[in-house]
């Protein structure tokens, strides 16, 4: 019903607005005083409510960054969950301002949805999760499997891809959402659980008995995962997109929550500018020239938002790898700012 | 004095004038093309604004993606598909699951829905009050429940396949599904085809000759030795003949899952079991309303003849209600159909599910795809209704004779 209410105002939108594409979303976002952003139903690690229905995760930083960088309030976000096939709709209808919502990088999405990706948040990359009790080892002794997907996704894909690049067959289950997905595997429809590897590790632990339970070795794709923002808005566009590398490099720079303030006042050229002692980086966005300053406090810098979501601070205790950045082994990258 | 009578106007200029603008006249054909002008217009406005806007965003437009490969599969499908198949054929897919899930549901549906009816009306006590509770609990509950109720029952209730339960080792239930022996063309397929479709005209046509000769001469013929030898002794003669007509090929259990064999996949089960009693619960109230609407002096005249409670519903009672029972029996198959779409929450593939969620998904082709997708739903919903006027016009007419 939410996908026809969707298509509808999309419809609507398109068809009676004179100019449906306009570059306004910054005014927009300020006027209403807060961030429409797009999240998930509930993936741990990610984005997922707590008992109080304060919204965490990884990408929810991602929002409150942005809404830090604008309001210098990290809580000014309304959070609309979204499922797997209703998220795009929902962006390109303008109900939401900006998608965090572990949504994979892909040429079609990029260019044929009126929308951009703006960086990667997170490297990822797909895998598989089966029952110990069935003595598996490899993805590759999958053949004949049962597999629980979650619908609208690349996964249902690669999944396609993979199984038949290995002259395997299958029988696939897919479901609306994450939570259904998990439930049927749970309750033996499926021998296999499939989806982004860090999402498997989120889910093992929504499972009665996690260690019943276990991550395959192989990953059959790559899954870079990244917000997303409307067409048509380069400067919205650019203010996201450097959100996220203002994380990476206030890491970079070693610029904490806590030494945010200290570090300000330091003589050094390059956390001057960064900082905006110096120069009007911010100012050029559209926001001040604190921007930096107001993101580290708001959710801190990448490497503090991966640990306390998903890395050695959290439950799911995945290691950087490729998430690390680029002077340390990952692929965290950011251009300078300058 | 004598007066000419006036020569009549054109009638065909009257007619035409009488269709267009009522009342009105001319005037009012002048007003209605305005409308439809003014309606065609702001069709055209919107249609066309739409165009530019999503041309503007860079959003894909138009139907080219139909031809596109869809690149996912699915789980249930009644013709042959796989992923690298065109978007345009997973919506036939769509399509006919959502038929099969809707067609098995309405006979289901109908059928207890009656049964329920029948006991809520009978005389007997227990079985009022058991189909009083039935129609209470189960139109009480929400259909979505109803369906995760019985995904996750049957489900729960299930063991895996390699302890599944095996009927006489032919057949094997597991929370896979029903994994049933599937049929193989044989030698002897089209002599029984042939010989079987020769069975059942004969049998019709032996039927109509019966009820000729009863409407006509009052003559009660006995048939059903004959039809039965037409039906099954026949085709069990050319069998002889001309060996077996199919061979059956036994599932096996192999790695994860049974290979070989036709498989009821439980989502189908969970969905058909959920719908059909949800629906019947509906359909018993109608049948019931139906019943209480033919007077009760049929009953008595029915008994008075010496008919049984059975013969006098069936000949007498049922066939004067039906007129009453078609109508709104109707909108409980048009909701059955479209409550199949509910189908997505249990990872059923129909129509919805496949088409307005994955492919939509995948395409990011929202307006299109949506608008596909309530054109079928509204084209399914006016053919049912269609059928169901036929048959309601067949009804009155018959009683009417």
């Amino acid at each position: 019903m939410k996908r026809v209410t969707l298509a509808l105002t999309l419809a609507l939108a398109a068809g009676l607005s004179a100019q449906a594409a306009d570059a306004q979303t910054l005014k927009t976002v300020k006027d209403r005083g807060m961030l429409s952003c797009g999240v998930s139903q509930g993936l741990p690690g990610f984005s997922s409510p707590d008992d109080k229905g304060n919204w965490t995760g990884l990408d929810v930083d991602v929002c409150k960054a942005i809404a830090g960088a604008i309001f210098n309030d990290p809580s000014k976000v309304k959070y609309v969950p979204l499922s797997a096939k209703d998220r795009f709709t929902a962006l390109q209808s303008g109900e939401i301002d900006v998608l965090s919502r572990n949504t994979t990088w892909t040429i079609s999405r990029d260019t044929s949805l009126g929308a951009n990706f703006t960086g990667v948040t997170y490297y990822d990359g797909q895998g598989f999760m089966v029952k110990k009790s069935l003595k598996v080892n490899s993805a590759l002794e999958l053949n004949s499997a049962s597999v629980c997907v979650q619908t609208g996704t690349t996964t249902e894909q690669n999944l396609a891809d993979y199984f038949k690049a290995n002259n395997m067959k299958y029988e696939v289950i897919a479901f609306g959402t994450n939570d259904e997905t998990v439930k049927a595997y749970e309750a033996g429809r499926c021998d296999v659980f499939t989806t982004d590897q860090s999402g498997l590790y989120a889910n093992r632990l929504k499972l009665a008995n996690p260690n019943d339970h276990m991550v395959l070795p192989e990953i059959i794709s790559k899954e870079p995962l990244g917000p997303m923002v409307r067409h048509g808005d380069d400067q919205w566009f650019d203010i996201v997109k450097w959100t996220l590398f203002a994380m990476v490099t206030a890491e970079e720079l070693g610029v904490t929550s806590k030494n945010v303030d200290e570090k300000a006042k330091l003589e050094n050229p390059e956390l001057k500018r960064v900082l905006g002692t110096d120069g009007n980086f911010g100012e050029q966005l559209g926001l001040t020239k604190d921007w930096v300053v107001r993101i580290v406090k708001a959710v801190g810098n990448y490497g503090e938002v991966f640990d306390r979501n998903v890395g050695a601070g959290s439950p799911l205790a995945i290691n950087r790898g490729l998430n690390n950045l680029w002077n340390k082994g990952g692929l965290q990258y950011a251009p300078p700012i300058r | 004095m004598s007066t000419e009578a006036r020569k009549p106007p054109p009638q065909i200029a009257l007619k035409i004038r009488r269709i267009l603008g009522g009342k009105a006249g001319w005037n009012g054909v002048a007003v209605q093309f305005a409308f439809a002008a003014i309606l065609g217009w702001i069709g055209y406005e919107i249609v066309s604004n739409a165009r530019t806007n999503l041309e503007n965003q860079h959003i894909a437009a138009g139907f080219g993606f139909l031809r596109n490969n869809a690149g996912f599969d699915v789980n249930q499908t009644l013709i042959p598909y796989t992923g690298s198949d065109t978007f345009l054929r997973v919506f036939v897919v769509g399509l006919l699951n959502t038929l099969v899930v809707s067609v098995v549901g309405i006979f289901f549906a109908t059928l207890i829905g009656f049964i329920v009816a029948l006991c809520r009306l009978s005389p007997n006590w227990l079985l009022s009050r058991v189909g009083e509770i039935y129609v209470e609990i189960i139109r009480n509950l929400p259909l979505l429940f109803q369906i995760l109720f019985w995904y996750l029952a049957v489900l729960a209730a299930l063991p895996n396949p390699r302890q599944s339960i095996s009927l006489l080792g032919i057949a094997f239930l597991s929370n896979r599904g029903l994994v049933i022996p599937s049929l193989i063309g044989g030698n002897g397929l089209e002599p029984f085809l042939a010989v079987l479709a020769l069975g059942i005209v004969a049998a019709l046509a032996l039927r109509f000759y019966a009820r000729r000769a009863l409407f006509q001469q009052g003559q009660v013929i006995r048939i059903w030795p004959y039809v039965l030898g037409l039906l099954v002794g026949l085709p069990l003669a050319t069998m002889l003949v001309a060996g077996l007509p199919f061979t059956f090929e036994l599932p096996q259990l192999k790695g994860f899952n049974f290979a070989g064999g036709s498989r009821i996949i439980p989502e189908f089960v969970a969905l058909t079991l959920a719908l059909s009693t949800y629906t019947a619960a509906f359909i018993a109230e109608i049948v019931r309303a139906g019943i209480l609407s033919v007077h009760k002096g049929q009953m008595e005249a029915g008994s008075s003849l010496g008919l049984s409670r059975g013969n006098t519903l069936r000949l007498i009672v049922v066939p004067q209600a039906m007129r009453v029972i078609v109508p709104p029996l109707t909108n409980q198959y048009l909701n059955l159909t479209k409550n199949s779409s509910l189908a997505v929450a249990i990872g059923y593939p129909d129509l919805v599910s496949v088409f307005a969620g994955t492919s939509l998904s995948q395409t990011g082709q929202a307006i299109e795809i949506i608008a596909m997708t309530m054109g079928i739903y509204l084209l399914i919903s006016l053919l049912t209704s269609a059928i169901m006027s036929v048959y309601g016009w067949r009804v009155s007419r018959s009683l009417g004779a």
